[in-house]
């Protein structure tokens, strides 16, 4: 770990003003992610500002209907609040399949969507690695590829976004919303808020440098069956080799979102289409463009019975 | 004391204590976090500094150069080690790679410098300002591109590459039932919670070092020989150690930079492996080819049985010893086992819990159930019919004990074998598809010579003190126990002190030799402790009886620390062994069933419940022995479903290596367990009539659930782990 000065903020104003002044700069939340790739200097921040004990940490009710839930949230209270459980059930699944207990009391809503890859060549930094140093190559295109993506991959990186909220958010349709140094917030839908590898496999949102998260938001409640299936090859506590997250209504209509297959949550809104034909149909739409290699090509079969499985369940 | 003739009835018969379920006399330590490991040993020397190691970024070839200007300028930085300016170092007799690498880089992770600074982060961030240039040679890393160039391996610790007996190859040939299957199992990492840590400290030309090591005695060889110094010189203290599985049955580099970084640093050094290292740098248990090849009579009598097996290693290692329990398992007049060794360039391949018969037993159980089932027999039926009481290669050796099947038909009973529907694929509860399996446990007893030293103080305390180890097993207990038996006192007022090499050499941890050769060891002294007692008592040695805390012949009788009031008294000795080991097969057997439901859509595999039965003699303790089965059968669990190194084939290193990407089982794989202990002695082992046990509860394990997979889904998988991907296109079509 590199030596790094570090400073708290107390309102979202100083830690963006804060994040303008220093050099080399980044937020800390509930650290769980940024510690643990600092200690490996994978990351080498010179300063960390501290946003954890900034008040963005309520869940509140939107003039809409839906949930503004703020940036330091934790992953354990956002996944027990009462009207995540009713409205947003999905969401609450997907959260409680990630990590451990732990992990989740620390873990902020907002850190969670930026938590990086778990490639385990972006770990070893004697290795190669285009996202971790970009220009170095990709040391998992022909190595050991067997949990990386399928789709939406590039010649430079096949990573995958771990995360299992950020699946939920997804097919829940939430907004990201920001500041930025000057003081300008925006809202950004998260279908826009991943970035295609393409050749900068290191660029990962369209989040500005300094541009603080400050809430993510819900739109109304869609109602629907809520489900959540991460596959893993152990019972708890691992990344999913591919997850699956649905919300179907009555009438077989719904969304469909997958983690563990590309860099970003998968949704297609033509897969959407499909659902009321089944999984077969759904798979074709969704990952339609797939190039597998040959240690991950298993995760397409495995989308398509997860699926399967997933509607039967549905169903009842 | 030497024990060459089978034991009979001795003070242990008794079974006041031992055999007791007894809770682990170290265990509020442990709970309370106060038993201090290698790493936190603040205490033992002042001013320690941190080391941390700087492992090759290659697999094989050559440093160029090793600049450490900025490392050396970084704050804090007190010394740097390298090989250019360690001095001449030796290599230990159990060390295949040097531990301290360069300018020849013979593996991944392998150590090529040590830096140490005032604190743990400096010593880190220094630690990448270390700049190597290397040269990069080309090196073999893929056991089944290697298979061909593999060699016949010569004998290890008595094991020889290959056996024959009869004509293997024409009564195969000829027999009217047969199966050829090959299997392969992968690198495993031992994955303990406590990576290797030492703290080396030089007073003049003596070297303390305290650490986490099974075998106090072979390190300290080692060490000697890798520092060029006097045993004499080196003090070894490893009192406790968070879990080993044969990881830590050798000194690491660890040990040795810390000895070298203290030596530079010119004060206490302390050094632990980051956990990458511990796959890395230390050692792991090979992956394997085999081919297990069985010929039978329609009814099901085996005339012909092969195993081959493949592994590899760096040059000078040795063979993963795959094919050993299939040279005793079964019955069978024509037999051939064989095991070839490549080189591979790989980090050090070596023992991990049940070496051998662990990865052996994942493909012989499974071969014997497609066996099974060519025959159209129960497997249970088919391994009871080819039960052998003999040693099948030479059959004039007998087994010590042997109830292999005993343990099969007492665990179909328990486990309702019964319920099992022999065609596979066809229980199915809701989504899931469910299966049963089994699997026949085998493993070695081995016992080897250990000394102990007993005090008897004047307050009552008896102290034991032996350089064995407990490495999470419950040594400490057993060993109480067995002193608390022979003075005839309670548990309490026996003290144990371990793991330091001032104190008699033992037989040590490892190869699930550890209890009951200590515990002889134990008993031999405290044979000893108790003739002097009787002498100074006054008592007749031969009919004296030591019971709650007195001594008594007749209606005579005096307190035992009656004995010790004017001096304490010691006593030492050491058990040493005859040919028994020789005149008898002295083994363990077990049964493993468990239960298995697979998601007939996704493929995921969890069991639902584990049997073990094991008959392993004398129990000591049934507590302790009945952990230290769940715990194998843990991570055999792991090994049948998710435990994998994966290898980089073109850079030439386990990719895995961290707790994340190297998945053992959590809890929520873990369901019910059962374990049964037949109740058994064997006279012919000590006078413990023990045997090993920690070991014997992997053997099998992971076939047992493999059977199991194929009972529920009809897919055979011979490629460990059994993962989904392995499965899905074979899955019932979904609807
Ligand atoms: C052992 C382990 C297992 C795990 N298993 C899972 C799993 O199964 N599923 C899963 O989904 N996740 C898993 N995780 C990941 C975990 O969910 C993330 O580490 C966590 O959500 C990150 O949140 P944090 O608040 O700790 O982020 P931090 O580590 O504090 O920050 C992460 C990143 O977000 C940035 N950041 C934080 N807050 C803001 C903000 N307000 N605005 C802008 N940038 C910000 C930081 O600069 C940093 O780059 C696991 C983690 C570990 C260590
Ligand atoms: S897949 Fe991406 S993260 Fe992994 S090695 Fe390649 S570039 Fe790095």
């Amino acid at each position: 770990m590199k030596s790094f000065t570090y400073e708290r903020a107390d309102t979202v104003a100083a830690a963006t003003a804060a994040f303008a002044r220093a050099k080399d700069a980044r937020f800390i939340a509930g650290g769980t992610n940024l510690l643990d790739l600092m200690k490996l200097e994978i990351e080498t921040p010179a300063h960390l500002i501290d946003v954890s004990r900034l008040a963005l940490d309520r869940i509140d009710a939107t003039p809409e209907g839906g949930l503004r839930i703020g940036a330091m949230v934790r992953n354990t209270d956002l996944a027990s609040d009462t009207r995540v459980r009713r409205d947003y059930g999905l969401l609450s699944r997907a959260l409680v399949a990630g990590a451990s207990g732990q992990l989740r009391n620390k873990a902020t809503t907002a850190g969670n969507l930026l938590q990086r890859t778990r490639c385990p060549y972006f770990y070893d930094t004697n290795q190669p690695c285009n996202k971790r140093k970009p220009g170095t190559g990709c040391a998992a295109i022909g190595g050991f590829h067997r949990l990386h993506a399928v789709i939406g991959a590039s010649d430079a990186c096949i990573a995958t976004h771990p995360s299992d909220m950020a699946v939920a958010m997804r097919a829940l349709d939430a907004s990201v919303e920001t500041v930025d140094a000057a003081g300008k917030a925006r809202v950004i839908p998260i279908a826009d808020f991943y970035r295609a590898p393409g050749t900068t496999p290191h660029l990962e949102t369209v989040l500005a440098p300094g541009e603080l998260i400050t809430a993510v938001t819900l739109p109304k409640p869609v109602g629907g069956t809520h489900i959540y299936h991460k596959v893993r090859d152990r019972a708890s506590y691992a990344f999913a080799l591919i997850s699956v997250g649905v919300v179907v209504q009555k009438d077989g209509t719904g969304r469909v979102a997958l983690g563990g297959v590309g860099y970003k949550p998968w949704r297609v809104s033509a897969a959407d289409a499909e659902l009321p034909r089944g999984a077969k149909a759904v798979t074709a739409a969704l990952l339609d463009g797939a190039k597998p290699g040959h240690e991950n090509a298993y995760k397409l079969p495995l989308v398509e019975r997860t699926l399967a499985g997933v509607l039967a369940q549905a169903k009842g | 004391m030497k024990f060459d003739t089978p034991a009979t009835t001795n003070p242990i018969d008794r079974l006041k204590v031992v055999g007791k379920p007894t809770n682990r006399i170290d265990g509020p330590l442990k709970t309370t976090g106060t038993a201090p490991y290698a790493y936190e040993r603040h205490d033992v020397a002042a001013n320690q500094a941190y080391g941390y190691v700087v492992g090759s970024a290659i697999a094989k070839g050559r440093i160029a150069s090793i600049n450490l200007d900025d490392a050396k300028a970084a704050p804090g930085v007190v010394a740097i080690v390298t090989a250019a300016d360690a001095g001449t170092l030796g290599k230990g007799n159990f060390n295949t790679a040097k531990l301290l690498g360069g300018p020849e880089i013979e593996h991944y992770h392998q150590a090529i410098a040590l830096v140490v600074a005032d604190s743990f982060e400096q010593a880190r961030a220094a630690a990448s300002l270390v700049r190597v240039e290397y040269v990069r040679a080309k090196g073999a890393y893929d056991l089944a591109a290697a298979m061909d160039t593999a060699t016949k391996p010569k004998a290890s610790f008595g094991v020889e590459a290959d056996t024959s007996v009869g004509d293997f190859a024409s009564a195969f040939a000829s027999a009217p039932v047969t199966i050829d299957a090959r299997y392969a199992t992968p690198d495993h990492t031992h994955a303990m919670m406590e990576p290797h840590a030492s703290i080396a400290a030089w007073q003049d030309d003596k070297l303390t070092l305290w650490t986490s090591n099974q075998m106090i005695a072979w390190s300290v060889g080692d060490m000697a020989k890798t520092l060029g110094i006097p045993k004499e010189n080196i003090r070894l203290d490893s009192p406790y150690i968070g879990g080993g599985f044969g990881g830590k049955l050798f000194i690491r580099a660890d040990a040795l930079l810390a000895a070298l970084g203290a030596k530079a640093a010119k004060r206490p050094v302390k050094v632990a492996l980051p956990r990458p290292f511990v796959t890395n740098n230390t050692t792991h248990r090979p992956a394997t080819i085999q081919r297990v090849r069985i010929g039978a009579t329609a009814d099901g009598k085996i005339t012909a049985i092969g195993h081959e097996s493949w592994s590899g290693d760096l040059p000078g290692g040795g063979p993963e010893t795959a094919v050993a329990q299939t040279r005793l398992l079964y019955a069978g007049a024509n037999r051939m086992t064989a095991m070839r060794l490549a080189v591979l360039d790989l980090p050090e391949g070596n023992a991990m819990r049940a070496p051998g018969e662990a990865p052996g037993l994942m493909a012989l159980e499974i071969a014997v159930d497609e066996m099974a089932e060519k025959l159209g027999m129960d497997p249970i039926a088919f391994r009871v019919l080819n039960d052998t009481q003999v040693d099948p290669e030479k059959p004039s050796r007998p087994f010590s004990q042997r109830r292999l099947n005993e343990c099969m038909q007492t665990g179909a009973d328990k486990f309702g074998w019964a319920r099992r529907n022999a065609k596979p694929g066809s229980a199915r509860d809701g989504r899931w598809l469910v299966g049963m399996g089994v699997a026949a446990a085998f493993r070695n007893n081995l016992n080897g010579p250990s000394a102990a030293r007993v005090r008897l103080d004047r307050s009552g305390i008896v102290t034991v003190e032996t350089d064995m180890t407990d490495i999470g097993t419950g040594t400490y207990t057993i060993i109480a126990q067995t002193a608390a038996e022979m003075m005839g006192l309670p548990l309490d007022r026996i003290v144990v002190k371990l793991g330091d090499s001032a104190f008699p050499v033992s037989a040590g941890s490892g190869g699930q030799w550890g209890a009951n050769s200590s515990t002889a060891g134990v008993y031999a002294a405290c044979v000893k402790l108790r003739e002097m007692v009787t002498e100074k008592l006054g008592f007749d040695a031969a009919t004296a009886i030591f019971a709650d805390g007195k001594v008594s012949v007749g209606r005579r009788s005096a307190a035992l620390e009656k004995a010790a009031d004017d001096s304490e008294l010691v006593a030492e000795d050491k058990m040493e062994y005859g040919d028994l080991a020789e005149k008898y097969q002295q083994s363990t057997f077990g049964a493993h069933f468990a239960e298995v439901g697979v998601d007939a859509m996704t493929g995921e595999i969890r069991v639902r419940r584990m049997l073990a039965v094991c008959a392993a003699g004398r129990i000591l303790n049934p507590k302790a022995a009945r952990s230290q089965v769940i715990g194998a059968m843990t991570m055999g669990a792991g090994s049948a479903l998710m435990e994998e190194l994966a290898v980089d084939k073109r850079f030439g290193f386990f990719v895995n290596h961290d707790l994340a990407g190297y998945e053992v089982p959590v809890h929520a794989d873990i369901p019910h367990q059962d374990v049964i202990f037949l109740d058994e002695t064997d006279p012919t082992t000590s006078p413990m009539k023990a045997k090993g046990v920690g070991e014997l509860g992997i053997c099998g394990v992971a076939a047992a659930i493999a059977n199991a997979v194929y009972n529920a889904t009809g897919v055979r998988v011979r490629n460990y782990p059994i993962t989904l991907d392995k499965l899905l296109d074979k899955l019932p079509d979904i609807a």
